[in-house]
């Protein structure tokens, strides 16, 4: 660990291409969470088959990238796309399950992600595939920085996209009504919101929003019928860490988990990365339960 | 109701019990007229299907070849070959529970191996219990030739030889630039599996045996397929050889994020090339230059009676089965596996099972897939790992040099 302290105190070109790189990475992660926590935070209902749509998504810039259309412009595709699917899948399953506790949800969610991967596998095979949108890469700083343009263009997607949902949240009608279903769900049907609708709407978001990250998750890495669970799970971390009705908190918590895992895979080996990032969550939550302590003997 | 609950559930296992003596009865099916029974549970489904498809065509080929021309000729008599399959869906537990049923209800007493290490390991300890012998062709883990196994025979190089011969390789260049090889310095990346571990314990015995320097161990998480620190920390170390393992994931990682950074290694190997297809995904100019270790290939100048050489294997598998542009190792050394059948009963010349893998632990025969002669612990000693370069968008044969049907091309010459 020292030496590769060393390595960065050295040179720190280097330090800034790594938190360059988790940033990136990051940015995707932030995408996928944000979905979760909103369809967590409105529906109540924990969506296990998050990652599962990021393949799709990323099924459909392949099939793009195969058919000689550069696959960035999958992007909207895969969004609309996967908008309509959410809302297929919605009626057919969720909506059956949005009342119920947490574990018929949980189980529902399961199922569909066992089902959306056997599927993708029996329509793709389960070959590692990539989509490749050709842009190369530019260095910077002896070549010690380096910054591929995919990336970038990623970063700069998922940063749109997460604008334009927050926007959409604060000032549409229908934005409105998704906050006021997350706060009570009884009132909001009251009031005249078609929570019914409200859920619908959600939830198609959410595959949408993943369908879009899958895009770019095929542009930076692979995809893989049965790699879904990858980001179901980060996306969990990323919610529980950030807290669940903290919006601009899991943005905040995506990116600081890409960071934390590029930095850590370098400066521990890449094997303790993912152990790095979990026991952060733990110490997160260990302090958060400290906090709460408190305000229970405040309250007592 | 006429019976309770606890009535019928007495009766089901009354039935199954009835069943199971019925299937026992079949049990000396093992050879069935004029016809020698196989069995193997292979992955026709789930993630190792495409593989598991190559291994069973290598099969199929090997069958009608042997039946074509002369068949298994037992204490006089001739008999064809026939294998029962089962799919395992890609999953241990069903591939032991296939594997229980194809002895016990089907009678097999001749097994042929699943697809891949984990399936093998799932498997060897069911037919070690019933004393059936296994040729298998797919499992090159070293666990599975550490466990004592008697009855399980390997026709494949074990997995900690994949990545060694690169290393032989880099001291070999060394001493021929005037350097030492204690001076080479490596940089490592390895999933943390068991396979990809076990190629890193052959790299390490050998980095050892030369006396060189390991500057990079990373062992990368089996989840996500991220390099980029990994290969930051290469470009601050400027290692003289880049190995990698981690299956097609790690392979299509590696090949992508070298090129996005420009990686200027003069030497990298990894594992998988050809299964990722990163020549055709990431092109020929990105990937020159990167050796990639295979169990096979057809330009070696292997040959045996029934296939002729390896070449001559090669065009006769591509007529049999459409779609394949190359033929993968899976499917000729699942074929080596049935020919090591055939071999077997042949001098055994009996279907007693422990004649029959005494037979097969004295096996020493040439094939089109290399000779095949196995040691104590049942791995195939006789055949090296073959290390394959990519020189404008072709894999050429370059070590052994015994066997090359190129010159290395050191540094690699990679344009990004």
């Amino acid at each position: 660990m020292l030496d590769n302290l060393q390595i960065l105190i050295a040179a720190p070109a280097l330090a800034a291409d790594l938190l360059i790189q988790g940033v990136f990475i990051g940015a995707i992660f932030a995408l996928v969470a944000y979905g979760l926590a909103l369809v967590w935070g409105v529906m109540n209902v924990k969506n296990l088959c998050q990652g599962d749509y990021v393949i799709v998504g990323g099924y459909i810039a392949y099939l793009m990238a195969q058919s000689g259309i550069n696959p960035i412009l999958a992007l909207p595709i895969a969004f609309v796309l996967m908008f309509m699917f959410g809302w297929v899948v919605y009626l057919a399953v969720i909506r059956r399950v949005v009342d119920r506790d947490m574990f018929t949800s949980l189980l529902a969610t399961f199922g569909l992600a066992l089902l959306i991967a056997q599927v993708l596998n029996l329509i793709f095979g389960p070959e590692v595939r990539t989509a490749e949108a050709g842009f190369g890469t530019f260095f910077m700083a002896d070549g010690l920085i380096a910054i591929q343009w995919v990336r970038l263009i990623s970063l700069g997607l998922a940063g749109a996209l997460a604008l334009g949902i927050v926007l959409f949240m604060r000032h549409s009608r229908m934005g409105r009504a998704i906050r006021a279903t997350a706060q009570d769900p009884r009132a909001a049907r009251v009031l005249g919101v078609n929570t019914d609708q409200v859920y619908a709407f959600t939830y198609a978001l959410n595959a949408a929003i993943c369908g879009a990250a899958g895009v770019l998750v095929s542009l930076i890495w692979v995809i893989q019928p049965y790699f879904g669970i990858v980001y179901s799970i980060r996306a969990f971390v990323i919610v529980t860490a950030a807290g669940l009705g903290n919006l601009p908190g899991v943005i905040l918590a995506g990116f600081g988990l890409g960071v934390a895992e590029n930095m850590s895979a370098f400066l521990l080996g890449a094997e303790f990365a993912v152990a790095a990032v979990v026991s952060m969550l733990l110490i997160v939550l260990i302090y958060r339960q400290i906090q709460l302590y408190r305000v229970r003997q405040v309250v007592r | 109701m006429f019976f309770s609950r606890k009535d019928a559930r007495v009766l089901t296992s009354a039935v199954a019990g009835l069943a199971a003596l019925g299937f026992a009865s079949a049990a000396s099916a093992k050879v069935d007229g004029d016809t020698i029974i196989l069995g193997s549970a292979i992955s026709l489904t789930g993630k190792y299907s495409t593989n598991g498809i190559h291994a069973q065509n290598g099969y199929e080929l090997a069958v009608k070849m042997i039946n074509e021309n002369g068949g298994v000729k037992v204490d006089g008599k001739t008999y064809k070959l026939k294998v029962v399959y089962y799919d395992d869906e890609s999953t241990p537990a069903r591939g032991a529970q296939l594997a229980e049923r194809l002895i016990n209800q089907d009678g097999v007493k001749y097994m042929l191996g699943p697809y891949s290490s984990g399936l093998t390991k799932a498997i060897a300890p069911v037919t070690e219990k019933y004393k059936i012998p296994m040729v298998e062709a797919e499992g090159a883990s070293r666990s599975l030739f550490t466990q004592g196994y008697r009855y399980m025979f390997a026709v494949l190089s074990t997995s900690e030889q994949y990545l060694a011969s690169s290393i032989a390789l880099a001291a070999e260049i060394a001493k021929g630039n005037g350097k030492d090889p204690s001076d080479v310095k490596i940089a490592m990346a390895f999933e943390n599996d068991p396979f990809s571990l076990d190629v890193r314990a052959g790299v390490v015995d050998d980095a050892k045996k030369y006396g060189m320097k390991i500057v990079i161990d990373d062992k990368l998480p089996r989840d996500l397929s991220d390099m980029t620190a990994t290969l930051t920390k290469t470009k601050a170390l400027k290692p003289d050889l880049l190995v990698v393992s981690g299956h097609s994931k790690g392979a299509a990682t590696a090949a992508r994020q070298i090129a996005e950074l420009r990686i200027e290694t003069p030497m990298v190997a990894m594992t998988h090339c050809e299964a990722a297809k990163i020549i055709s995904q990431f092109g020929a100019g990105a990937t020159e230059g990167i050796l990639c270790p295979t169990q096979w290939s057809e330009t070696l100048s292997y040959k045996d009676d029934l296939f002729g050489t390896a070449a001559d294997y090669d065009a006769l598998f591509k007529k049999t089965y459409d779609g394949y542009k190359n033929v993968p190792y899976q499917a000729a050394q699942a074929t080596a596996a049935v020919m090591v059948w055939k071999d077997a009963f042949e001098r055994a010349n009996s279907f007693d099972t422990e004649k029959l893998r005494d037979a097969l632990a004295a096996t020493d025969m040439s094939t089109f897939y290399g000779n095949i002669k196995f040691s104590e612990a049942g791995n195939n000693i006789a055949k090296p790992m073959v290390l394959r370069q990519i020189q404008d968008g072709e894999l050429k044969v370059v070590a052994p040099t015994k066997w090359a049907s190129s010159e290395v091309r050191y540094p690699r010459k990679p344009s990004y």
